[in-house]
C-alpha cells in the first residue's frame, strides 16, 4: 500500500499507484455472463489521460466542478481519476435519482461538466429540469448508439485530447468531492468532503481491512455511495488491488461472481445481506435430515472455534461447500448504509463469513465505528477506526446520548450553507443526529435516532421535507410529514417509516376520497420514499412569523398523541 | 410479433405465477411493490423469469422507476 501520510491529494495517490502496480489488474467489467472488459493499472492510465487531456483542453482547471452519474463500471472510475488528475472537485450523484432531482443536484453543485451514460442522458435531455442548470456546459455520454441524437453532448469514446495532461497539485484541505446526503426536496445537503478526509479514511480503513495486489472487490453499492467510492476505489486502487463490476445487479449473476471472480470483499446493504441470509437458508432447510444434522453439528464446531477470532483457513475447511459458492477467497462482507440486525450478523459469522459491520455517516467520511471482530460482536457497531474521537452528548442516566464525532474525516461543511453547518459542526464536533452509548468493552451500540429522518435498508436516507412536494396541492388545510421514530422515539435502528399529518378544513371529514388521493400521491414517490400512514390533527399547526412550519413544536404536540392508534393505515 | 395487450397478460401471467398468486390476480396499472409487497431486490428475480420467457435482455437502466406491470411490458415489448 501507499503510505497515503505523504500524499496531499487523492489525484496525487492515484497517480503514484498507476505507476506502482502498472501490471497488476485493476479493473474487471462483466456483463451477465460475458466478461467485457479487463484493465491493468497501465490499461488505466492510458484510458485516463487522454480524457484529462481533453478536459483541460476544454478549458477545466483547479477547482472546477465536474459531476459523474452512471451505473458501476470502469468508466465511472476512469473519469473520475480524470476529474481528479486535472485539479477538478467531483460531484458523484445517484443515478437512481430522478431526472428532476438531478439537475437540481446539478445545479446547486456549480459542476461545468457532466459525465453519465446514454440511456441516462436520454432521460435526463428530455427533462425540464435541464433548462435550470446552465452552469453544466460540456456533457459526455458513454456508449451511445451509432446514430443516436445527443442534445448537445459529446461521446466519451471521442473525447480524446492529444499530448500528455499536465498534473494539477490540490492540496489536503481543497474539496475533493462534494457528496450529496440528501436534500432533493428543497434544500441540497452537499457535503463538501476535502483531500484529508479521503486520505485519513482510507488509512483508517485499510489498517482494520486490508487491500493488497490480488484483491478482489465487488463492487455492487452505487459508487456515488461513499462506501464504496472508498472500498471500491480509493482503497482497492492505493494497495493494488482490483475491483469488480457488473453491468447487471440480477441476483443469479450477482452470485455467479463471487466464485468466477475469487471475491475477497463485498459491500452491501443490510436488504441485501438479509435476502442472502434468507436464500442461504432456504437451502440448508431443504437437506435431508441426515446431512442436515452433519452440516449443524460443523457449524456449532465453527462457532466454537471462531469464539475469540475469526479463523477464515478453518471456516473454510469445515464448512467448504458454503464457502465455495463463495468463492473460497471471501475475507469478509462490508455492510453498511443502514443498520443491520444483530442476528443476520451472527447468522454469517457462524458459517465463517465475518460481516464487518461499522457505523457512519457521509459527512463523517463514510465509517466512523467498525466491529475490529476481536472478537466479532453481533450487538453493537463495533469500536472507534484510529483517528476518530467519538463521544456521547448529554447522556442520559443510561448512558445514552447523542453520538458526536471529531476527526480529521470529518466533512469541511455543507455546499452553500452555512446554517445548516454550523448546526452540524459545533466546535469541530459532527452532531450525527443518533443516539447511542458506549458499553464496558469500548463498543458503541445505537438505539435510535434523534433527527427527523429515516433510513431505509437500502441505505438511502429520507427527509420528511424531500418529500412533501408531491402532497403540495392535497385538499387539506394544511400538511406536513414526520419520521415517526422522531415522533415516537423507539429504541431501534430498523423499521423506520413516514407518516403524513393533516389538519382537515372546518367540516371536512377524512374519508374514502381523501385517502385515495393520497394514495395516488403516494405512489408518484419511488417506494423507499413513501409514506405508510396519517395523522389526523385537529387544530392549526404551529408556524413562524413567515409562516414556516414550527416542525419541532408540532413534533412535541404530535407526541402527545398515542402514536399506534394515531397512525391511520393508508 | 405479440401485441403490447399480449405481452401485458402474459407478464402478468408470469408474475402471479411467481409469486405463487391465483391466475387473474394482478392487473395492468397495479403497483408490484405496493401490491406484491416486495422489494427492489425481489423485482430483479422476477425480472429474470420474465427475460427467459421473452428471451430478451432488459438492462437495469430500462426497468429502473418502473413500477407498475403495464410500463414494464412497454419496456419488453419495446425490445422484441
Amino acid at each position: 500500500m501507499l503510505d497515503l501520510s505523504k500524499y496531499q491529494s487523492i489525484g496525487q495517490a492515484l497517480k503514484d499507484a498507476l505507476d506502482q502496480f502498472a501490471d497488476e489488474v485493476c479493473l474487471i467489467e462483466a456483463d451477465r455472463e460475458r466478461e467485457k472488459e479487463r484493465l491493468t493499472y497501465r490499461d488505466f492510465k492510458e484510458c485516463a489521460h487522454p480524457l484529462a487531456r481533453a478536459l483541460q483542453d476544454a478549458g477545466f482547471t483547479a477547482g472546477d466542478r465536474a459531476s459523474i452519474i452512471m451505473t458501476n463500471q470502469s468508466k465511472w472510475l476512469i473519469s473520475a481519476y480524470a476529474i481528479f488528475f486535472a485539479g477538478g472537485t467531483l460531484v458523484p450523484l445517484d443515478y437512481k435519482l430522478t431526472p428532476d432531482e438531478q439537475w437540481q443536484l446539478l445545479k446547486h453543485s456549480g459542476a461545468s461538466v457532466l459525465i453519465t451514460e446514454y440511456p441516462i442522458w436520454r432521460q435526463l435531455s428530455a427533462s425540464v429540469g435541464r433548462v435550470a442548470a446552465a452552469n453544466v456546459r460540456t456533457v459526455l455520454v458513454t456508449e451511445a448508439p451509432a446514430n443516436a441524437e445527443l442534445s448537445g453532448a459529446l461521446r466519451w469514446e471521442d473525447f480524446h485530447g492529444a499530448g500528455e495532461p499536465r498534473f494539477v497539485s490540490r492540496v489536503r484541505k481543497d474539496t475533493a468531492c462534494i457528496v450529496y446526503s440528501s436534500g432533493t426536496g428543497g434544500r441540497p445537503k452537499g457535503c463538501m468532503m476535502t483531500h484529508e478526509n479521503y486520505l485519513e479514511q482510507c488509512v483508517a480503513l485499510t489498517s482494520i481491512y486490508p487491500f493488497w495486489p490480488g484483491v478482489r472487490y465487488l463492487s455492487i453499492l452505487p459508487t456515488n455511495h461513499a462506501i464504496d467510492f472508498m472500498v471500491g476505489f480509493f482503497g482497492p486502487f492505493t494497495c493494488g488491488a482490483a475491483v469488480v463490476h457488473l453491468r447487471t445487479l440480477r441476483p443469479e449473476y450477482v452470485r455467479e461472481a463471487f466464485p468466477k471472480y475469487k471475491i475477497t470483499y463485498v459491500s452491501l446493504v443490510p436488504l441485501v445481506l438479509k435476502n442472502l441470509q434468507k436464500g442461504l437458508q432456504a437451502r440448508f432447510d431443504a437437506l435431508p435430515p441426515a446431512k442436515r444434522k452433519i452440516f449443524n453439528a460443523l457449524v456449532a464446531i465453527n462457532k466454537a472455534l471462531t469464539k475469540s477470532k475469526s479463523r477464515p483457513g478453518i471456516s473454510r475447511r469445515l464448512l467448504k461447500q458454503v464457502h465455495e459458492a463463495f468463492g473460497g477467497e471471501l475475507r469478509a462482507i462490508i455492510v453498511g448504509g443502514a443498520f443491520t440486525e444483530p442476528q443476520t450478523l451472527q447468522f454469517f459469522y457462524d458459517l465463517g463469513i465475518p460481516v464487518a459491520n461499522g457505523y457512519g455517516l457521509t459527512e463523517a467520511g463514510t465509517a466512523i465505528t467498525v466491529n475490529d471482530l476481536k472478537p466479532f460482536r453481533a450487538d453493537t457497531v463495533g469500536k472507534p477506526l484510529p483517528g476518530m474521537e467519538v463521544r456521547i452528548m448529554n447522556p442520559a442516566a443510561d448512558g445514552v446520548g447523542e453520538v458526536s464525532v471529531r476527526s480529521k474525516t470529518v466533512m469541511s461543511g455543507y455546499l452553500s450553507d452555512p446554517e445548516l453547518t454550523a448546526e452540524t459542526i459545533v466546535d469541530a464536533w459532527l452532531m450525527t443526529g443518533d443516539l447511542g452509548r458506549f458499553d464496558e468493552t469500548g463498543h458503541l451500540l445505537l438505539s435510535g435516532r434523534k433527527k427527523n429522518m429515516v433510513v431505509t435498508e437500502e441505505g438511502k436516507n429520507i427527509y420528511p421535507e424531500d418529500v412533501e412536494a408531491v402532497f403540495e396541492t392535497l385538499p387539506v388545510k394544511e400538511f406536513c410529514v414526520f419520521a415517526a421514530n422522531y415522533i415516537w422515539p423507539k429504541r431501534s435502528m430498523t423499521g423506520e417509516r413516514l407518516v403524513l399529518v393533516i389538519h382537515l378544513d372546518p367540516g371536512q371529514q377524512y374519508g374514502e376520497e381523501l385517502r385515495q388521493d393520497i394514495s395516488a400521491r403516494n405512489n408518484r414517490l419511488l417506494n423507499y420514499k413513501r409514506i405508510h400512514g396519517v395523522v389526523v390533527l385537529d387544530e392549526d399547526f404551529p408556524r413562524t412569523a413567515s409562516l414556516k412550519i414550527k416542525r419541532n413544536v408540532l413534533a412535541e404536540r404530535l407526541a402527545s398523541l398515542e402514536g399506534a392508534s394515531a397512525i391511520l393505515p393508508l | 410479433m405479440r401485441t403490447l395487450e399480449q405481452t401485458t397478460q402474459e407478464v402478468l401471467d408470469l408474475a402471479a405465477k411467481h409469486f405463487q398468486l391465483p391466475a387473474g390476480s394482478l392487473a395492468p396499472a397495479d403497483d408490484f411493490f405496493k401490491k406484491l409487497g416486495i422489494d427492489s431486490l425481489q423485482t430483479l428475480e422476477m425480472l429474470s423469469r420474465i427475460e427467459n420467457h421473452f428471451g430478451i435482455e432488459l438492462p437495469d437502466y430500462e426497468v429502473q422507476g418502473v413500477s407498475d406491470f403495464r410500463t414494464l411490458a412497454e419496456r419488453i415489448q419495446s425490445r422484441l
